[in-house]
């Protein structure tokens, strides 16, 4: 999990360097049966390209795309997923799960 | 992140040192706190407490609310001995997360058959270390009972800053090591004094998988727990 980890931040930083525009999330709080840890990392260019995860799968999808407006407006975000967000329970958050993502621009 | 942050956090995290980026989960404001930086850093207790259990998470400080994302190298575990004890030992590292290497010249002990899934390096320890990197993260554990093997592992480990060093053997074996190491080789009651021997947490262990279990135990009570 480390070495993943650490190729996702090398990533971030080779993608910023290359001129991509680049978001990075993280997950701050978990509640419950979370599927990823606190401090797992998601990288994601202004293409919607990614790397990492934040929640095994699950909240991906959402995250690429408040990472994309991140980008644009420079402005950080923290996303809240959980049981009661229906596209968490749709992609499998039901295990009572609830994650919270902190989702900053690389400048 | 900017981008010079990330830079340092990358840099760090190659040269397997410990680092903690401080987030301001309200105005957004970061920093980053290398483990060198971490006595001299207004979060002092906080980031020594989140370092040592390698956990990230949130805090409410003097500074308001922030962020903690701890980066901690994973550790090592680095035996002298491919013996009985290190054929469960090995695999109970890796479990727990530790990158493990056995070293041991005889080579009949350190083969492929016996450690099928671990790195074994039949090279004597004085010349195998360096390369292999005894570093703060690394437990080393010397296990052959054999003085030619266990001394020169021994030796590299308390030139290191290695957080656990541990060597079996009864406390006469141990008395005889205790000699050599500062007769022949120059250690202080201080350098002697880091060597857990009797190896293990007194858990009454007799198989070498307890005797495993007893070492692992011990390394992790070394690796969490608050020095005291």
């Amino acid at each position: 999990m480390l070495a993943r980890d650490e190729d996702i931040l090398k990533a971030a930083e080779d993608w910023k360097k290359a001129g991509r525009g680049v978001a990075l999330a993280t997950v701050v709080e978990t509640w419950g049966s979370a599927p990823r840890p606190v401090g797992s990392n998601l990288v994601i260019d202004n293409e919607g390209n990614f790397l990492g995860s934040v929640s095994g799968g699950c909240v991906e999808g959402a995250v690429v795309t408040e990472a994309i407006d991140v980008i644009e407006s420079g402005k950080p975000k923290t996303l809240e997923f959980g049981v009661a967000d229906e596209t968490a329970w749709k992609v499998g958050l039901s295990c009572g799960g609830k994650i919270r993502v902190f989702v900053e621009k690389v400048e | 992140m900017r981008l010079d942050i990330l830079r340092t956090l990358n840099e760090e995290r190659a040269a397997r040192r410990s680092v903690v980026v401080v987030t301001n989960q309200d105005s957004g404001a970061q920093r980053l706190v290398r483990a060198a930086d971490v006595a001299g850093d207004p979060l002092k207790s906080l980031l020594e407490k989140r370092i040592r259990l390698a956990k990230s998470g949130i805090e409410e400080t003097p500074e308001g609310k922030v962020f903690l994302t701890v980066h901690v190298p994973s550790p090592k575990l680095v035996i002298t001995g491919a013996v009985h004890i290190s054929q469960a030992l090995a695999p109970m590292g890796q479990l727990l997360g530790y990158d493990v290497t056995i070293v041991d010249p005889r080579t009949a002990f350190a083969s492929i058959e016996r450690f099928p899934d671990v790195k074994v390096i039949a090279e004597w320890p004085d010349v195998a270390l360096p390369a292999v990197g005894i570093d703060h993260y690394t437990a080393f554990v010397a296990l052959t009972h054999d003085p030619k093997i266990d001394d020169p592992g021994l030796t590299v480990a308390l030139k290191s800053d290695c957080f656990y060093i541990g060597a079996l053997g009864s406390r006469k074996t141990h008395a005889r090591r205790v000699e050599r190491l500062k007769a022949e080789r120059g250690f202080t009651d201080n350098d002697i004094g880091r060597i857990h021997s009797p190896i293990g947490l007194d858990i009454g262990a007799v198989s070498p998988s307890e005797i495993a279990v007893a070492i692992i135990g011990e390394i992790t009570q070394r690796l969490r727990e608050e020095p005291a």
